[in-house]
């Protein structure tokens, strides 16, 4: 595994649809400068699924208060958002 | 890049089909805490479990919150305490002194067992040794989370029988110790054919000598992630089922590896195997009996178990070996009846009996395993049983292992209670027939031929 793959963090948004998931995201990702590489979306069996990969490359310490304040970002919009490193991804999905 | 679809797959296997790392096990060698004094080797093996184990409860939290999978246990595993307690210690009270250590290590800690309360006797027993088992009903006693494994036999030394007579007696006694609750004391003892050194699942986790001074090893698991992708296979020929097996397999296994690497990176321990062992629990889903109804039987236990469970045991393996160039310890599906309500199931209802187990052992990891046997047993009806499985591990070159559960005061029908991750067990029958003859002979079996494999 590189390095710089680890520094990838995978943001994901499930729950009940609603005005403004995304752009709540986006902006406490844009205050706290950090870059999106790719967003998409699904609905599974009703409900809204976004996966972001955000990039944290040199601002590695800021995981652990990110992880936080989208939870509770989440927690105010009644979805839940979970900030995972890329690497279990990777490592589980590719050879 | 990764795609949304593998993001909500990786996350359903962990919110709804119980995919877990379900151990961290730290290995610590105790070798260098040799002393002719009890209280000052007490001390030095207090003081190095906790510098090397510090870190573990902290480090597995970090893990579970970056990969968001949860580490159900941490433990240690230490060197097999018969060959480092026999300086200081000269009776079983003193063997029993260095349980309780352990246990306070264990507890100073924080990890809910610590293995390797342990003598290696495959072929004879030293003055140590001795000692060490016939301290096992007091040790076990006094102690919450130590647990102990004794290897009785191996493929290359063949079986230490006069151990194998005495192991059925001291069980009686473990579990006479402990009859007020169920004999849940005899959970934390198991004998071994052909023990693994770097095997990270309690109760059998020891750090082999031919180990370095500290080693991680991580078993993962994930009962409720093959049955679910196997769900989707009904009226499958054998290929597509194999292919479903090796492929999930393999992301389970890839989990484990990412999270033994992490871990060892953070620890700075060197990361040793990942043990690729489909290991069930009580929960709803987390069965491996379930697997083998998925497979198509009514019941774990019903004609064909043997072939599905022998199928499913080398799908795990192949898939598992390609995802980590370390793959060690047990490594297969574990059948333990009272951890798993499929086989739980099974045996109340009668689809199972205890010679369907041992016939299942030969084709998977590792033995019989958390079942419940009447407290009337005689100690040489135990040390047959536990006989027969260590011969199947001797001929067929593979690790077997006997833990059984003689319930005091319970018969056939009643129920042994263990609560949490241990669950619960009916009392299953044993033959009746006597083995006392057989067991009474002094010595030991020859090691088996290795060539004319006819």
């Amino acid at each position: 595994m590189e390095h710089t793959e680890k520094e990838k963090v995978i943001i994901t948004v499930v729950g009940k649809d609603t005005v403004g998931i995304i752009a709540k995201v986006c902006t406490y990702l844009a205050e706290n400068q950090v870059n999106i590489l790719d967003i998409s979306q699904t609905i599974v069996q009703d409900y809204f699924n976004m996966m972001m990969i955000v990039d944290l490359t040199g601002k590695a310490e800021l995981f652990g208060k990110m992880q936080k304040d989208l939870d509770e970002i989440g927690d105010g919009i009644g979805v839940n958002i979970k900030c995972q490193k890329a690497e279990i991804f990777e490592m589980m999905h590719r050879i | 890049m990764i795609n949304i679809g593998e993001v909500i797959e990786t996350n359903q296997m962990v919110e709804h089909e119980n995919l877990d790392v379900r151990t961290i096990t730290v290995g610590i060698s105790l070798l260098d805490c040799g002393d002719s004094d009890l209280s000052k080797m007490k001390s030095k093996i207090l003081a190095k479990i906790m510098r090397v184990a510090e870190k573990l409860p902290e480090t597995a939290e970090r893990i579970e919150n970056e990969f968001g999978i949860p580490v159900v246990n941490k433990r240690i595993a230490v060197t097999p305490i018969a060959l480092v307690g026999g300086s200081a210690c000269k009776n079983e009270e003193d063997f029993a002194e260095l349980a309780m250590t352990l246990d306070k290590a264990a507890k100073a800690v924080g990890v809910n067992l610590i293995g390797g309360y342990s003598a290696l006797v495959s072929k004879s027993m030293t003055k140590a040794d001795e000692l060490l088992i016939r301290s096992l009903p007091l040790a076990l006693n006094r102690t919450e989370r130590v647990c102990s494994s004794v290897n009785l036999a191996s493929t290359r030394t063949g079986i230490n029988m006069d151990a194998v007579r005495m192991m059925g007696e001291i069980l009686l006694q473990v579990a006479e110790g402990s009859r007020d609750r169920d004999s849940a004391d005899c959970m934390k003892l198991v004998v071994f054919c052909n023990a693994p050194d770097d095997n990270p699942f309690m109760a059998g986790a020891f750090h082999g000598v031919t180990e370095g001074d500290a080693v991680i090893n991580v078993g993962v698991s994930g009962p409720g992630v093959v049955k679910t992708a196997i769900e989707k296979m009904h009226g499958a020929d054998f290929e597509t089922l194999c292919e479903t097996i090796k492929k999930t397999a393999f992301k389970v296994t890839r989990v484990g590896q990412a999270v033994a690497k992490e871990a060892s990176r953070l620890m700075q321990i060197p990361f040793g195997i990942v043990d690729l062992s489909l290991a069930p629990t009580p929960a709803v889903g987390d069965s491996v009996a379930d697997i083998l109804c998925e497979i198509g039987l009514e019941y774990a236990g019903a004609p064909g178990t043997t072939a599905a469970l022998a199928m499913l045991n080398d799908q795990v393996k192949k898939g598992g070996v390609m995802a980590s160039s370390y793959v060690g310890g047990l490594s297969g599906a574990f059948i333990p009846v009272s951890e798993d309500q499929g086989m739980i199931d099974a045996a109340s209802i009668g689809a199972i009996t205890l010679e369907k187990l041992e016939a299942m052992t030969c084709v998977c990891s590792v033995g019989l395993d958390m079942i419940a046997i009447p407290g009337d047993t005689p100690a040489t009806s135990i040390s047959g049983i536990i006989a027969d499985e260590m011969a199947l591990g001797m001929v067929n070159q593979k690790t077997t292992a006997v833990r059984l559960i003689p319930a005091i005061g319970k018969q056939v029908g009643d129920k042994v209670e263990f609560g949490g991750l241990f669950g619960y067990a009916p009392v299953m029958p044993v033959n009746a027939f006597s083995c006392a003859d057989f067991i009474r002979r002094k010595g030991r079996i020859p090691a088996p031929i290795h060539s004319f494999k006819n």
